[in-house]
């Protein structure tokens, strides 16, 4: 002990101390961790039956009164549970595609994994399928499109050929989606068009669990096991593989994990836009630190898809919007800002 | 020569990206314990050497041996722990500062378990010390100029702590103070850390003066190898450059000093 004691004072901070987490990080996730849980416990307790935040806060720990169990436990909390896990999947997914692209736009859902999402949907929609067969059809959708993009691109995973030929994509899918529409009838239409904007309205326990189980398995994946790579990756594949990261095959597994991430979410909520793009982006804005940022990242996509949707279904007196107009409009303007703050430092 | 059997090597190696040929029936060896220096015009393939030389890139034929094992049946992360590379653009991701730069060099050592060690910290602090940037520790490093940013990269490399250390253009974009600085750390850290650096680098003059192997090449083949003051002619630079030019003792080291012959008079030609 006395050895230690004696050391001198002026000892200067240790590298140790410098290089982990960075603490402005730990209070950005934090912030957005506790955003999340306030807008969640507002969006339990209001609707037709409005429930005191107080209430609201005692029945999630199980000790409310029964009909307030039903309300929350039956009707309000699987969308919330949705909500809170799409936005968390997408950032996810988000954080990961422009880590991997090295570039914001770079996101799933400027580069067609959501459009291949839709489009396989929309089909489905279109066809008079079921809400199962809906679900299964996005998550392929989404995984083909990736699959596409990358044997098109080929190895070039970073840099413009990738964005631009994952925005070619996206283009092409809309067209169909577009010619999908004009083959449909009007009730199926209407139906699709909903799901095509992105919407969280009637969502229960068939939509949450899939989403849990799906993010239970690649969320530890991607922290764990790809984020010290992805972080690496950063510098260049050629310092990362000097410094003996297994490249080719981070870059396969983590761009798996992702569009799994973002083709679940998709298949859970439609293709709500922006998300991915601009949680990932915003984390780091925040956090100022190097890397990923998936774990910022993850609250702060599961913050902005809860309060989009807060927002969606109180912005208007008599009836809720979906919340894929919500994230398009804010999204969009946040995009609009992007390129030109990019622009200007010259990174895109 | 040393006379040992070389750690690093190449034997009939054809190298090629996709169906573009750099260089074929190409071999080569390092001498252990050396600072091998290559030279050769634009595009003669020193760089593509060293990408395959460090399991970057996959020859198309022949192998590299990496201590009698053929260095691509040998996982990335077992290489790294032997051969360090400096690749010629690395981009210091965005915010981040000089000792999380070269901490990173500690990720082939490195797992999910065995996160950061006492022996992490000592071989950081040391690198940052030998290379002169551990003032700069929590400075963001795009905020440096591109001598002390090269130090940076030299001082991640060095915390990799590999035996053999491959640098490609250390000394590009940098004003001629700067890369004698970078060139004597590479001198110091070759003589007083004992380990093997093999630089690709574009200053003949530099190149004599530094290194105590020479690789000159042309073509994608090896031109002539060995002892500068042997390598360094002017018949080998006009053979291998075009350059018609007389060669020299350096007056402060004795070393061979290319000087390249006086413009033909224009007027001449007229």
């Amino acid at each position: 002990m006395t050895t230690v004691l004696d050391k001198p004072a002026a000892r200067p901070r240790s590298i140790g101390s410098r290089v982990g987490v960075r603490p402005r990080a730990v209070v950005v996730g934090a912030a957005a961790a506790l955003g999340a849980f306030v807008i969640s416990v507002f969006s339990l307790g209001t609707g037709d039956f409005e429930i005191a935040p107080a209430d609201v806060v005692t029945t999630l720990f199980g000790e409310g009164n029964p009909a307030h169990e039903f309300i929350i436990g039956e009707l309000r909390l699987p969308r919330l549970i949705t909500a809170l896990l799409v936005g968390a999947a997408l950032a996810a997914g988000g954080a990961v595609f422009q880590s991997l692209v090295r570039n914001p736009l770079g996101s799933p859902d400027m580069l067609g994994v959501t459009n291949g999402a839709s489009t396989a949907a929309l089909t489905v929609v279109i066809l008079g399928g079921t809400s199962t067969q809906l679900s299964v059809a996005a998550v392929a959708g989404g995984l083909v499109a990736t699959l596409l993009i990358q044997l098109i691109a080929g190895r070039a995973l970073h840099g413009f050929r990738f964005i631009l030929v994952g925005i070619g994509l996206a283009a092409i899918l809309t067209g169909i989606s577009g010619y999908l529409l004009t083959r449909g009838v009007q009730m199926e239409n209407a139906r699709a068009l909903l799901w095509l904007t992105g919407s969280l309205d009637g969502r229960d326990w068939g939509q949450a669990v899939p989403m849990i189980v799906v993010l239970g398995v690649t969320l530890p994946f991607l922290l764990l096991a790809c984020g010290p790579g992805l972080r690496m990756l950063e510098m260049g594949d050629d310092a990362a593989s000097a410094l003996g990261v297994p490249v080719p095959l981070l870059r396969n597994a983590s761009l798996l994990a992702a569009a799994l991430l973002v083709s679940f979410a998709a298949a859970s909520a439609g293709p709500v836009n922006f998300v991915a793009l601009i949680a990932p982006h915003l984390a780091k804005r925040l956090t100022r630190a190097p890397g990923p940022n998936l774990l910022p990242s993850i609250f702060v996509g599961a913050l902005l898809l809860t309060g989009a949707d807060f927002i969606a279904q109180h912005l208007l007196e008599d009836r809720a919007l979906p919340v894929g107009v919500v994230t398009g409009l804010v999204g969009g303007a946040y995009l609009v800002w992007l390129l030109t703050t990019e622009r200007r430092a010259g990174r895109i | 020569m040393t006379g040992h059997t070389p750690r690093l090597s190449g034997a009939g190696l054809t190298l090629a990206y996709d169906k573009r040929v750099i260089a074929e029936d190409l071999s080569v060896e390092i001498p252990v314990g050396s600072f091998t220096v290559i030279i050769g015009p634009n595009a003669c393939g020193k760089s593509t050497l060293l990408r395959a030389l460090s399991r970057l890139l996959k020859p198309a034929a022949g192998t590299v041996l990496l201590d009698g094992r053929d260095v691509h049946s040998q996982p990335t992360r077992t290489v790294a722990r032997t051969l360090g590379l400096l690749p010629q653009s690395s981009t210091a991701p965005d915010g981040i500062t000089v000792a999380e730069l070269v901490a990173r060099g500690r990720y082939p050592h490195q797992s999910i378990l065995r996160r950061w060690s006492a022996e992490d910290e000592q071989v950081v602090q040391e690198s940052m010390l030998s290379t002169g940037v551990a003032d700069l520790a929590d400075r963001q490093v795009d905020e440096l100029s591109g001598g002390q940013r090269q130090r940076v990269w030299l001082a991640m490399a060095l915390a990799q702590q590999t035996p053999l250390l491959l640098l490609d253009e250390p000394t590009t974009y940098l004003d001629i103070a700067h890369q004698i600085e970078v060139l004597d750390l590479c001198a110091e850290l070759h003589e007083r850390q004992g380990r093997t650096l093999v630089a690709v680098l574009h200053d003949l003059n530099h190149a004599a003066r530094y290194a105590t192997h020479l690789i000159a090449m042309r073509a994608g083949r090896v031109a002539r190898s060995g002892q500068p003051s042997d390598v360094l002619t002017a018949e080998l630079v006009e053979e291998v450059f075009g350059l018609p030019c007389r060669v020299i003792d350096d007056p402060e080291t004795g070393t061979p000093l290319v000087i390249p012959a006086a413009r033909r008079s224009t007027s001449a030609s007229v």
